[in-house]
């Protein structure tokens, strides 16, 4: 019978299998940042180890980075300790580590597919749940927590269950202003928080084949929302364009040795998964979150829900929960909810791609008055390109805020966050309680949803601004 | 890791679905390099309504956890196994717990154990009618008891073996050199490396 990729790329990392043990994985790339590595170190250190793989093992700064006066000592002290702390265990142990102020730092996943170490094929772990990103590839990419974290620097291994397979099959083609992170949402509020569970995902169809690699990204990285700690896309031409000539892509006959490899790990076509699921691209439109987990996402056409209206009571006492939270009123139409905030950026939407898409919304127009709108690319390189193409011009020119890469407003732990009670339309990937600043309220949207909003003031697509072009109904 | 045998103690009833970790540990107390001192973060914005179950007296000293589904959604961190367990937390009980905090919690001894939402229910029923009952969760047996509750439950054998013995993976995993370094003797010369370039 034949394989999945997700098979495929598990079968050839087993460095032993036996009966009744889970299997012993191989790593072949792990990402590290501040926040879930420093207890790692001080265990290996604990117990006189050393970090096996160094050449397979990179660090950068990015939960706590400040997002201004990052010249200047960071002000918090405790989050300051925190990255002197990965600087001095980086320098210990021998890993190679991008800093804040150095040219290659950022959200650690953006920086890895941008050097071109994310590779088809590949497995990929770090100590942060959204390194699902990386599945885009056709890498098998999860999340791991600090023990894990620890296992792998000693042992460049981990032992591991073997995961189920489930398609999540997009045929179709995404309607103009449906984005990737629409797609996601709608699958997400489809299968449930816990629909993916045990799974790891992959996204197939012609839909899925028709987007860019920054917006596979986009769809994998919030894998880990429905429950699943992978998601996989397979890959493709797009996949190899996107790799040819990155720092850490092969070259020369090596490049033909990978590119017919990874030419192989395609899903064949006699393979069952475990569980699968349909999408009709076409039905797909802009899509938000009304409530605290984010499944509970709706069209932006829509109205807030009314919590009687869900069948499990489960649901319905989480939907009252999240509408008191939120401040909502069942019945109200989305696009009515007025925002004080809008965050652009993150591992989910922070790529140029992103930032073109919500600069294009916003240029020319002015955001509302009372609406705070900042701008976090997510890593220095995706900042610089975005300079010269002038995007930052634009933002500011509109009266966005533009800051300095990292994970900012996302899960604020810098410095930027929401005040309590305020309501933040956010291309990030989250929108628990208290996720963005304690009593923050988050809806979770797509980078144009994001640039509209911000100009209107109240939830909205591009589609909603008076000046722009109508759709003729057809 | 410290080994788990069973436990008994006073339950607390947390009527919640979805509980994700930025509740169970917000994102500004993981700035800490250590894995104790978290006790105070635990459902830090939940605790600050005096109605919150974890605020009731009756239910102060209580060391079993039960939960909605989908318990621990969200983040990798471990930070939120470390806070239940510096409170003083040994078991958790969920109908669905989220993949990445239920492996953390096994690799830290903090037994989360998956039973029927109407088990749930009932333990629920049970611990707030009479907030000192106490439950039983006995990996041996691999069964949680309590008044009128006998329910058994599954968990992997190698995973209940570790548990059950405080065994720490990595020097498992050790004993595996040989394996390991044939593998990477083994692996194509276009992987990879994050060996600075140019």
């Amino acid at each position: 019978m034949g394989r999945t990729l997700a098979e495929k790329v598990w079968d050839d990392h087993v460095v032993r299998r036996a009966e009744g043990e889970p299997d012993l994985l191989f790593i072949d790339l792990h990402l590290l940042h501040e926040v879930t590595s420093p207890q790692a170190f001080d265990g290996l250190r604990l117990a006189g180890r050393k970090v096996r793989r160094t050449d397979l093992t990179i660090a950068t700064e990015d939960h706590n980075t400040p997002t201004l006066d990052i010249d200047k000592p960071i002000a918090d002290p405790v989050s300051r300790v925190q990255l002197e702390t990965l600087r001095a265990n980086c320098a210990e142990f021998g890993v190679r580590l991008h800093s804040l102020g150095d040219v290659e730092q950022g959200v650690v996943h953006v920086v890895g597919p941008q050097l071109g170490l994310t590779q088809p094929g590949t497995t990929v772990v770090c100590g942060d749940s959204h390194t699902s990103t990386h599945g885009a590839f056709g890498a098998l990419a999860f999340g791991i927590g600090t023990s894990q974290v620890e296992h792998v620097l000693a042992t460049q291994t981990l032992p591991m269950a073997r995961p189920k397979t489930m398609a999540i099959t997009v045929e179709g083609e995404l309607p103009d202003g449906v984005t990737a992170k629409d797609l996601i949402l709608a699958v997400i509020a489809r299968i449930g928080t816990g629909g993916g569970q045990g799974y790891v995902l992959e996204y197939r169809g012609s839909a899925i084949r028709g987007l860019s690699m920054e917006a596979r990204m986009t769809v994998c990285n919030m894998s880990i929302e429905a429950g699943a700690r992978a998601g996989m896309i397979a890959p493709d031409e797009t996949t190899f364009a996107y790799l040819k000539g990155r720092d850490h892509a092969p070259t020369g006959a090596e490049w033909d040795a990978a590119v017919a490899y990874w030419k192989t790990l395609a899903t064949d076509e006699d393979a069952v998964f475990d569980a699968e699921v349909f999408i009709d691209a076409n039905e797909l439109t802009p899509f938000v979150t009304w409530g605290t987990n984010p499944g509970q996402g709706a069209p932006l056409g829509a109205n807030v829900p009314d919590p009687a209206s869900f069948e499990d009571p489960q649901e319905r006492i989480a939907a009252e929960n999240a509408l008191t939270y939120m401040g909502l009123t069942a019945g109200t139409p989305l696009r009515e909810v007025k925002v004080d905030a809008v965050f652009v950026g993150s591992c989910t939407n922070g790529r140029i791609e992103d930032l073109r898409a919500a600069a294009a919304v916003v240029e020319g127009r002015r955001i509302a008055d009372g609406v705070r709108m900042l701008v976090v690319p997510g890593s220095v390189r995706v900042a610089l390109q975005a300079i010269e193409e002038g995007l930052d011009k634009v933002f500011t020119a509109a009266g966005a805020e533009w800051r300095h890469a990292g994970c900012s407003m996302c899960l604020g732990m810098n410095p930027d966050q929401l005040a309590p009670g305020e309501r933040c339309a956010s291309t990030s990937n989250r929108n628990f309680e208290g996720r963005q600043g304690k009593g923050g309220r988050t809806h979770l949207v797509s980078p144009q949803v994001a640039a509209a909003t911000a100009v209107l003031g109240h939830l909205a697509s591009p589609a909603d601004l008076s000046d722009a072009p109508q759709l003729v109904e057809a | 890791m410290e080994k788990f045998t069973s436990h008994t103690g006073r339950a607390v009833p947390l009527r919640r679905s979805n509980v994700d970790t930025d509740q169970i540990i917000p994102a500004h107390w993981l700035k800490k390099v250590t894995r104790n001192g978290f006790e105070d973060g635990l459902f830090e914005a939940w605790r600050k309504d005096d109605a919150f179950v974890l605020n009731r007296p009756e239910h102060q000293g209580a060391t079993v956890l039960i939960a909605g589904p989908e318990f621990g959604t969200g983040s990798s961190r471990e930070h939120a196994v470390w806070a239940l367990q510096n409170y003083g937390f040994k078991a958790v009980i969920s109908s669905r717990f989220a993949d990445i905090f239920r492996g953390n919690s096994l690799k830290n001894g903090l037994l989360t154990v998956i039973l029927p939402q109407e088990t749930v229910e009932r333990l629920w029923e049970l611990v707030e009618a009479d907030p000192q009952a106490e439950v039983t969760v006995d990996l041996e047996a691999r069964e949680v008891r309590a008044a009128g509750v006998n329910a058994p439950f599954e968990l992997d054998e190698n995973v209940r073996w570790r548990l059950l013995n405080g065994l720490d993976d990595i020097s498992i995993t050790l004993q595996q050199e040989a394996d390991i370094a044939a593998y990477e003797a083994g692996r194509p010369a276009f992987k990879p490396t994050t060996t600075p370039v140019g």
